[in-house]
Formats: structure tokens, C-alpha cells, sequence
């Protein structure tokens, strides 16, 4: 029950840009910190017995990846959100998260190529994991597109959340099909390191980046989710500045609300 | 029930009478196919080695053309908003109207398959395998495609969007058809394995897409 | 701290991690900006939103 009426306060864009705005600077904060600490410790970590200090790579790779993930899990919550519960904040979410999910997912490609490269000897091997991600990429593109295909946002979050599901059921599938894949044609992979076997060594670093990361997302989703939030009051504000209408608090109750009701921006 | 059958009757026949469009699938089915060798040179080893792959490329390709259309008729003459607001659920009307586009352009393109198989230097048992993965596959590519073809037509974009949308998600569909022809073929693999993966992927999107192209549909037309 | 023979690898990842990022962080910021402007400027045109309030004011 605390939950739904957490959301539901949060529903009121006003509240949420309220509470945006007292807490970003905090998260800013704390992830500036938690970035500087896990720099410090991948700086001080040792080298890897078998890969020497290309190991460093991982530091920023594995939590770009995760995000690469978690954010397209963040785009599904807020998918659902607008197809069962029509909740005018998970448009927002939803569009907010695609521009920044994508760009972490190339950090996490072009990271990834470059720690490959020592080892591999060329900078693309079609590795399945590396692979994946290549394909998660061509799919965060394609969820752009579909964004900014259609001018009208309500209309827009409700295609891109049906195509947010279905790839969110397919994900897991393509994963599992490049793997197989792979093994197929070249069974030894090269990314050894990672897994249960991880040294504690690499592994504090790691989770800590792993988590300044992820706050960095968060502090990110949120202040795009507030110039989502503004951009829609722009444009609500430049349909009425069209139609001629000014809106006064006694007239607003009833007649001519029409398009303009509908909009978050509008509130 | 009889609302679904009399769907896919007129699917078919629409979708078979002239300007409907289905045969071009074929058509340009067997142009990408006659391309390739201008591209990889008229090497008879190796087109039949590369045969297979070159078949689900352009299967894939053809069957995404035409799927452009599965929605974009009837929402230009109106029909799809009687289809929505009709009593039989969305989503087996989608299903009708998926299985209808794959009976007019999909069997088409496996009837095909032995004649281009020829052109690629492919024995019996290899024509014989593809055709037989193209059969257990090219559902999956028209029930998953018809959630990208739902999507651009509720946002009156065909097309470029479509492929976009579609072709990452079509891509285990091909892994598998591929894998599984070459595995009847030459490879050391059991022709099973793949083939059954092959019939789940096709079977899971029999599920899917129906119920995603509904989804879309619902709450994109308004 | 040295880095071995492939320093460059391990210093352009970083960097370019750090390209990226700086990037998003001033687009979001630019973006705000702009859309304050757009906001404070229509406002200013005499168009007012229904509940009374500024539309800039975030608070």
C-alpha cells in the first residue's frame, strides 16, 4: 500500500520535479565520490597474472555493460507501467532512458574492443558476448527511431513500450542464440576473467564502480526525465499559445481543455 | 470461428489477386539470390557452400518486404478498425491475418526454395534441408515481423522504421535456420538439435506476436 | 603504477569513458537550460498555464 501511494504521489510531475530538485544534487554528489573512490582502488589494483594491467579495462567495461542491461530493464518497468497502468511519469522514464542506456551500451562495445584488442590481436572478434551487445546496441538505436518517428508523445511511448517488451522478452533468447552460436564455430573464448573465479582484489573495485555507475544512471534519468518534463510543458504551452486560448483558473474546469488535458505538461 | 476462416480467405485472396503484392516476395526472393553470385564470383564450391546462408538471407529479406503490407491496407480503407472493434479478440484476428500473410508469401518462398537451390549448386538432401528449416522458420519471421509491421502502421511509418525495428529481433530465427540446414549438410552436428530450437523460437513467437501486435494496435489507434 | 605495453588501450578507454559521459552530462545540462528559456519566454508572451503557476518554477 506505501508503495502504490508513493507512486501515485509521485504521478503529480510537479511533486516529482520537487523532489528532483532536492535530491539531484546529493546523488550528484554521492556519485562523484563513490567514482573517485573507485577510480583510486582500479588505479591500485594489481595486475592481472595473466592478462598484466589490460585487466584495468574491466574497471570501466563490466559496469558499462551491466548498465547496457539494467537500463533496458528500467525501460521495461516503466513500459509496463504505461500500458497497464497508463502512469504519466513512465512515458517520461521510458523516453528519458533510451538516449543514456544507448550510450552506455557503446561505452561498453568500444570498451570492450579495446580490451580485446591486446589480446585478440584485432580490434572486433565475433565473441558472443561482444556480439550481444552489438545487437542490444542495434536495438536501443532502433528504439530511438521509433521515438523520433512520431511527433506526438503519448502516441510514441505507447509503440516504443510494446517494442521495449518484446525486446525485453528477447533479449534473453538472442543472448542464448549467439552463445550457441558461437560455440559452434569457435569454442575457445578469450574473456577468461570474470565469473565466480574473480580475485578479491578485482572484485571490490569492481562492485564499487559497479555501483558509482549505476548512481550515475540514476542521477542521469533523472535530471533527463525533468527536461522531458519541461519539453512537454513547452509544448502544451505552445499548443495553447496556438490555439489562441488563455487558460484562467476559472475557465479551466470543462470546455476546451480537449488536447491539452491529456498532456503531463499541462498539469 | 468463422469470422477467423472468412479473415484469412480474404487475406489470401487479397493478398493473391492482382496488386496484392505477395508474388513480388518471390520474386525478389529469387533476385537476391541471383545477385549474390555476381557478388561472391560464380564459384560453384563455394556458392554451394555459402547456398544455405545466401537462401535465409534472402528469405528473411523477402519475407520483411512483404510485411510491409500486412496492416497498411486495411488501415488506409478502414477495415482494421472494424477488425479492432469487432467481438472476436484482437489477437486472434492478428493471428488470422499472420497466418493468412504467410500462407500467400511465405509458402511461396519455400515452393521456390528447390528451383534457386539449383542455382546455388545445392544437392537434394541441402535443398531438402533448407527447405524444410524455411518451413519451420519463416512463422517466426512473419509473426515477429507482424510486431514491427502493428507498430508502423499505428505511427503511419513503413517501411525503413519496419526494418529497423524487425531485423535484430529476427536474428536467432536465422542462427538457427542456417545452423540447422548446415548441419544436414555437412556439419557435426545432429540435424535435430537446431531444428527443434528452430520450431520453439517459431513456436514462443506464434505466441508473442499475436498478442504484442494486438497490444500496439489497441493503443495505437485511436 | 605502470601500465605494461598496452597503456595506450587502457588510457583511451578511459578517456573516451570519460568523453562520453562528460557529454551526456552536458547535454542533459544544456538541455535544461533550453527548455527554461523556451518556458520563461512563452510566459513572458502572456500564456500562462491553467493552474496559475510559473512553469519554470520547479520547486
Amino acid at each position: 500500500m506505501k508503495l502504490t501511494e508513493t507512486l501515485t504521489d509521485l504521478a503529480n510531475p510537479t511533486r516529482f520535479l520537487a523532489l528532483t530538485a532536492r535530491i539531484l544534487p546529493w546523488l550528484a554528489g554521492l556519485t562523484a565520490i563513490l567514482l573517485a573512490i573507485g577510480l583510486y582502488q582500479s588505479a591500485m589494483a594489481p595486475d592481472d597474472y595473466q592478462q598484466g594491467a589490460t585487466v584495468k579495462i574491466m574497471f570501466i567495461h563490466v559496469p558499462n555493460a551491466w548498465l547496457a542491461m539494467f537500463v533496458w530493464g528500467v525501460m521495461s518497468v516503466a513500459a509496463l507501467g504505461t500500458l497497464v497502468w497508463r502512469h504519466p511519469l513512465a512515458d517520461v522514464a521510458a523516453k528519458a532512458a533510451a538516449p543514456i542506456g544507448a550510450a552506455f551500451t557503446f561505452l561498453a562495445l568500444v570498451t570492450g574492443s579495446l580490451w580485446g584488442r591486446p589480446m585478440w590481436g584485432t580490434y572486433w572478434e565475433w565473441d558472443a558476448r561482444l556480439t550481444s551487445v552489438l545487437i542490444l546496441f542495434l536495438m536501443y538505436l532502433g528504439l530511438m527511431a521509433l521515438w523520433r518517428a512520431v511527433e506526438d508523445p503519448s502516441r510514441a511511448a505507447r509503440a516504443a513500450a510494446v517494442l521495449t517488451l518484446v525486446g525485453a522478452i528477447n533479449i534473453p533468447i538472442i543472448k542464448f542464440s549467439v552463445d550457441w552460436w558461437n560455440t559452434l564455430h569457435q569454442p575457445a573464448s578469450v574473456f577468461r576473467a570474470g565469473g565466480p573465479t574473480l580475485d578479491k582484489a578485482f572484485l571490490w573495485p569492481l562492485l564499487v564502480m559497479a555501483i558509482a555507475f549505476s548512481l550515475l544512471f540514476i542521477t542521469l534519468h533523472l535530471a533527463a526525465m525533468r527536461n522531458e518534463i519541461l519539453r512537454r510543458r513547452v509544448r502544451s504551452l505552445q499548443m495553447m499559445q496556438a490555439s489562441r486560448v488563455t487558460f484562467t483558473n476559472e475557465a479551466s474546469s470543462g470546455s476546451g481543455a480537449g488536447n491539452a488535458s491529456n498532456e503531463i505538461g499541462a498539469a | 470461428m468463422s469470422a477467423l476462416a472468412a479473415l484469412i480467405r480474404r487475406d489470401i485472396r487479397i493478398a493473391l489477386r492482382v496488386g496484392g503484392g505477395a508474388l513480388i516476395g518471390v520474386l525478389f526472393f529469387l533476385t537476391v539470390t541471383v545477385l549474390m553470385p555476381f557478388a561472391v564470383g560464380p564459384d560453384l564450391a563455394l556458392l554451394s557452400r555459402l547456398g544455405p546462408a545466401i537462401l535465409w538471407l534472402g528469405a528473411l529479406l523477402a519475407s520483411l518486404l512483404t510485411l510491409d503490407r500486412l496492416f497498411t491496407a486495411d488501415h488506409e480503407d478502414g477495415s482494421l478498425d472494424l477488425i479492432v472493434m469487432s467481438r472476436t479478440p484482437l489477437e486472434l484476428a492478428c493471428a488470422a491475418k499472420a497466418l493468412a500473410h504467410w500462407i500467400a508469401a511465405g509458402l511461396p518462398l519455400i515452393i521456390a526454395t528447390p528451383v534457386l537451390g539449383l542455382l546455388l549448386n545445392l544437392d537434394g538432401t541441402a535443398t531438402l534441408a533448407v527447405a524444410a528449416t524455411l518451413l519451420a522458420g519463416t512463422p517466426a519471421l512473419t509473426f515477429t515481423g507482424m510486431i514491427g509491421a502493428a507498430l508502423a502502421v499505428t505511427l503511419h511509418r513503413g517501411g525503413l522504421l519496419l526494418a529497423v525495428l524487425v531485423l535484430p529481433l529476427s536474428i536467432p530465427v536465422l542462427i538457427f535456420g542456417v545452423a540447422a540446414s548446415q548441419a544436414a549438410i555437412s556439419g557435426p552436428l545432429p540435424f535435430g538439435t537446431p531444428f527443434s530450437i528452430l520450431c520453439a523460437l517459431s513456436l514462443a513467437s506464434l505466441v508473442i506476436g499475436p498478442f504484442a501486435a494486438a497490444a500496439s494496435l489497441r493503443h495505437g489507434l485511436d | 603504477m605502470s601500465l605494461g605495453p598496452y597503456a595506450s588501450f587502457i588510457v583511451m578507454s578511459y578517456v573516451l569513458v570519460a568523453a562520453v559521459v562528460l557529454l551526456l552530462i552536458v547535454w542533459i545540462i544544456a538541455d535544461y537550460r533550453r527548455q527554461q528559456a523556451r518556458l520563461k519566454e512563452i510566459e513572458a508572451s502572456g500564456v500562462t498555464r491553467r493552474s496559475g503557476r510559473s512553469a519554470a518554477d520547479i520547486r
